[in-house]
Parts: structure tokens; sequence; C-alpha cells
């Protein structure tokens, strides 16, 4: 199995999260974890941001979402050529076990309960390097 | 100044307010992500929650009045607002917004507007208690920060 080489800079992740407060914690988190991070507010607007830089390693997104859920982002993620190989994990404060499977079944990378831990932030870390 | 002793008197600040369920181990979550970077991330978090929660507490109190019986509208922001409870560790509003979100599921509008004062209330006595509990952390400087309450 090859294994994915680190990139000399620190991974790009995007975390989508309708909530101020959750995104300011899962910025702090990935960044105390030496992650690059951007954060938007929206499905809509991560597309966008997407659509103009591309180096994005990582997507990290809340399920339930206003206008595009997390789950209509990873749809149109892993639908769209450029951007179908970017890990998407899925956060949600419901622990569902058929969102989890409808997740993962449409190639969620992970499913994070919130509020996330700096150990699955850690366990995150790990897969991207031995993708 | 006795730093040392303002500093006791935080950590007993944030003990009484472990021991009484207003927080969970969720804050400490948030206080373990400070560093030199980011000294005072936990109160920057704090103050960004009560500023948000403020505006959800407003939308679901518009929601009440003018989507009468409208569950699945005052559940969705009530969602909302229990996860950033969530996320800093604000276990009794969490409570309290569960409470809510079981009454929407009943169809209880009476339920639903007592549950929605408690959280009011549980609002305003954590406000009350972690702005104290910061203006302590601050008097007693850079040390005073991330101890865990003996749980």
């Amino acid at each position: 199995m090859s294994t994915m080489a680190v990139p000399p800079e620190p991974p790009h992740v995007l975390a989508v999260d309708d909530s101020i407060v959750d995104r300011a914690v899962i910025s702090r988190l990935l960044r105390s974890s030496k992650y690059q991070v951007t954060t938007v507010d929206s499905g809509k607007r991560a597309l966008e941001f997407l659509s103009l830089d591309s180096n994005v390693h990582m997507i990290i997104t809340d399920y339930c979402m206003p206008e595009m859920s997390g789950y209509d982002l990873l749809k149109r993620v892993k639908e769209t050529a450029e951007l179908r190989e970017i890990p998407v994990v899925i956060m949600s404060s419901e622990n569902s076990p058929a969102r989890i499977r409808m997740c993962l079944e449409e190639g969620a990378e992970d499913f994070l309960i919130k509020p996330v831990r700096p150990s699955d932030v850690s366990r995150l870390c790990s897969r991207l390097i031995t993708r | 100044m006795d730093y040392s002793n303002l500093r006791r008197q935080a950590a007993s600040m944030k003990k009484s307010l472990f021991d009484q369920g207003y927080l969970d181990e969720q804050f400490c979550q948030v206080e373990d992500l400070q560093d030199e970077a980011s000294p005072n991330f936990a109160e920057e978090v704090i103050t960004l929650f009560f500023k948000d929660s403020a505006r959800l507490i407003s939308n679901i109190e518009q929601a009440l009045e003018k989507y009468p019986k409208d569950f699945n509208k005052w559940d969705a922001y009530m969602q909302q607002l229990k996860g950033s409870c969530s996320s800093i560790g604000a276990s009794r509003m969490k409570s309290e917004c569960m409470s809510f979100r079981e009454f929407c599921g009943q169809g209880n509008v009476e339920g639903c507007m007592k549950s929605f004062q408690k959280v009011k209330r549980e609002h305003g006595v954590l406000r009350q208690k972690l702005e104290a509990y910061f203006q302590l952390l601050r008097q007693a400087g850079p040390a005073g920060a991330a101890t865990r309450p003996g749980m």
C-alpha cells in the first residue's frame, strides 16, 4: 500500500459550520494539531471556496446546516471530478446510526459526534497521512 | 496583590460551577485549547457563545410568537442553541434545551413555554457566573487558567 507523502506545508482543512461558536472551536482544535484552517459558514460558501482554491486536503463539515446540509455538500464534492478525492468528514451532535450509515455510504471519510475531541482530530491526522 | 490566592479563588469557583452542574468536561476541553498563541481562547469563545446564544434566544422568542405551534421550527432553532451549549460545556443550559425539544416532540405548548423560560434563566445565571470567573482569571494573571476541578 502506497502512502501519501506528507505535504511540506501544513495540511489545509476547510471547516464548514453555520455555528460561529463551533467554527471557533473546531478551528482552534485543528490549528493546535498544526493544520492550516479555513472556515466558512455554509455548504454554498464551501463550494465557492473550493472553486477558487482546490488546495484543500480535507473538508470537515457539520451535518445540520440550513439550505445545504453537510450531507448535500458531501454529495456535491463526490460528484465533482476535481473535488471527489478530497476526504470529507461529517460532524453531528446527533448520534443517529441511519445518518452515519448514509454519510459513510456516500463516501464520507469519517463521522464525528460533537463536541469533537482532540483525539478525534489526531485520528483524522493519522488517516490523512496514511491515505 | 496576592495572585496565588486569586488563582485559588478562580479554581474554587470553577469547581463550584462543575459541582452545581453548570459546566461539564467540555469546558475543560475548551480551556485546554489555550496556549501561548491563544492565551485567552476560552474567554473569547465564551464571549462569542453569549453573543450568539442571545441572538438564538431572541430568534426562538420571536418564533414562539410569530409561528404558534410550529414545533418543527421551534425545535430547529433550539437545536442550534443546544449545539452551542454542548460545544462549550454549558451543561445545565443544554439540559433545558433538551427538555424544550422533548416538549416540541410531544406537541406540548405549555411545556415549551415553561421550558424556554428556564433556558433563559439558566443563560442569565451562567453568563453572570462565567463573567465573574473570567474576571478573576484576568486578575490572577497568565498562570491562572486551565486547571481541572477535582472531578
